[in-house]
């Protein structure tokens, strides 16, 4: 087992995926209330991670890292930061879709009590539409942070293999069966696996008893 | 005026609204009343911020509100079904709209009767309780102009009575100014001073609720009000659930409505009154009133007319049932109706 990697990994989904949240909540709600026309285009860019090759957006990322572009100044190819750029973008649409269904699924009428109470849009956003979307920014969280876990071609173009920096847990498991250490690459693999199964049990067990949903059901049936 | 508001508005395809209102200073309660998509609610939604104006104005208290947010006007607006926050308890809902401290948010609450429920859930609150909540969170902001959207429509039958009397009551010691949408006629009468009625998004009549009940200016009105006698009267004898009424020179049984009051808004459906040539023998009809025929008009598929029973009264017969009956101005004539088609409703606001 190699634990450099798995300190690599879990350092990497959890840096990631608290910056996406810091990008995909202010994103979703756009994506959520905004009725620009052009709108599904940039929805369109934020999904495009879930059909692209890996290394098609790992070869762009590294592209524009390189000494050649404007980015490629700030050294971030092959480093950990680097990796983290890639990650975000790569990760991106896991915390932007739940997110942006979640706050979609707002009733307008507790944004617009809200504003009848003259509390302004950015207060109401953290005093109404988060705490009623609570499971939703838990699910777009944990999910991206278990997609980091597991991302491969992306962290092979952009991070290359450099121990203890930018070697993951999936990069260490390919490296092993190149070598033909199949017992090492058994006991990792299990390791992601099980690490995975957890945090999926979490986010649909949490899902599963969020309180203000049966509550909120209660209520319309009363009424 | 406190409030002028001249609101045109337009919807893709569908309805255009086109409505005036004044609001004057002082307590009253304007009733918007007309049937469902008549445009009531996005008059009040235009007057609360929350739908742009195609054309027209809005102005408060001489201070055009173009471009002032839902948040800066001063406005309580109550939604049909209250939307109070399902995340929030009853104290905090109550003390949401500004940082209220515990004692604010109590006396509000304590006013409403709504003190013994503040760590509740909204969702654990009954019908009623939870219209007094959502009126104490709106009240805790202390707005000057009330918007209340069919504040009754969420409740049942048993439970509207008794809240629609609290509410009344509310208005009145409130001294804040308030426009009511319903389409129940019960409300109007109970809780306004002042009734525009609407149909397909335009104002077609405006005044004292019991004027336009009683004397609909336009087919629509009589058509949306849906009651043709409103008149006065005053209890004067209550025995084994039966009230017994003066409603001008005549007398009338109706069902005891309880309570103390004895002077009532005294209606009747013209399709609950029956013509009839003589006096029935025997009839589970309570009321059997002798009177004259005063008019007969036409009114769609059915025959208006109007009787000097003691009071006015109106009754709707199809055009046969008039004809078999050789109906004509000066005739005698016995209307009929039950008890039960008497409907009271306390005047205590006048």
């Amino acid at each position: 087992m190699n634990w450099e990697a798995l300190i690599t990994t879990l350092e990497l989904a959890s840096v990631t995926s608290v910056i996406l949240m810091v990008i995909a909540l202010p994103l979703s709600y756009w994506f959520a209330f905004s009725e620009w026309r052009w709108k599904f285009l940039l929805e369109a860019v934020v999904a495009l991670p879930l059909v692209l090759p890996p290394t098609v957006l790992g070869f762009y990322v590294l592209i524009a890292l390189g000494p050649q572009s404007p980015l490629g100044r700030f050294g971030l190819a092959f480093t950990f930061n680097g990796l983290v750029l890639a990650s975000v973008l790569y990760s991106l649409p896991f915390a932007v879709q739940p997110i942006a269904a979640a706050f979609g699924a707002v009733e307008r009428k507790y944004i617009e009590a809200s504003w009848m109470l003259g509390v302004s849009n950015f207060e109401t956003f953290f005093r109404v539409i988060v705490p009623q979307s609570w499971s939703g920014v838990l699910t777009g969280f944990v999910l991206s942070f278990a997609h980091t876990l597991g991302e491969f071609g992306v962290v092979l173009m952009v991070g290359g293999n450099i121990p203890g920096v930018t070697r993951t847990l999936s990069i260490d498991i390919y490296d092993q069966v190149q070598g033909l250490n199949y017992a090492s690459a058994a006991v990792t693999s299990a390791t992601l696996l099980i690490i995975s199964f957890v945090i999926l049990s979490i986010v649909y067990g949490l899902n599963r008893k969020v309180w203000f949903f049966a509550a909120d059901r209660r209520h319309r049936e009363a009424v | 005026m406190l409030l002028i508001a001249d609101i045109e508005k337009r919807f893709e395809g569908r309805l255009r609204v086109e409505a005036s209102i004044r609001i004057p200073y002082g307590p009253s309660t304007t009733i918007l009343f007309g049937p469902s998509g008549a445009g009531k609610t996005t008059v009040l939604r235009c007057i609360a911020g929350l739908e742009k104006l195609n054309a027209g104005r809005i102005v408060f208290d001489g201070k055009d509100w173009a471009n002032v947010g839902p948040q800066r006007r001063p406005i309580g607006f109550l939604f049909q079904d209250y939307a109070l926050f399902p995340h929030l308890r009853v104290s905090e809902n109550i003390g949401y709209a500004a940082k209220h401290s515990a004692e604010s948010v109590k006396t509000i609450a304590s006013m409403l009767k709504v003190d013994d429920v503040l760590n509740q859930w909204p969702a654990e609150l009954s019908g009623g309780q939870q219209q007094r909540v959502a009126l104490a969170r709106v009240l805790a902001r202390k707005p000057r102009l009330l918007l209340l959207d069919e504040p009754l429509s969420a409740l049942d039958a048993a439970m509207r009575d008794h809240v629609r009397s609290e509410l009344a009551h509310l208005l009145r010691t409130l001294g804040i100014p308030a426009i009511v949408v319903t389409h129940d006629w019960v409300d109007a009468l109970t809780l306004g001073d002042q009734m525009l009625v609407m149909s397909s998004g335009r104002v077609l009549q405006v005044g004292p609720p019991q004027e336009v009940f009683t004397r609909p200016q336009h087919p629509e009105v009589a058509a949306a009000v849906g009651v043709e006698t409103v008149v006065t009267g005053r209890i004067r004898r209550r025995e084994g659930g039966i009230a017994l009424l003066d409603v001008g020179s005549a007398q009338l049984v109706a069902a005891d409505p309880g309570g103390e009051e004895s002077d009532f808004y005294v209606c009747v459906r013209g399709e609950d009154v029956t013509l009839e040539k003589g006096r029935a023998e025997q009839s589970s009809a309570r009321n059997h009133l002798r009177g004259t025929v005063l008019q007969i008009a036409i009114a769609g598929v059915l025959t208006k007319v109007t009787i000097d029973a003691g009071f006015e009264l109106v009754a709707l017969v199809t055009r046969q049932a008039a004809a078999d009956l050789e109906l004509s101005k000066g005739a005698e004539i016995f209307a009929v109706f039950k008890a039960s088609a008497v409907h009271l409703i306390p005047k205590a606001h006048a």
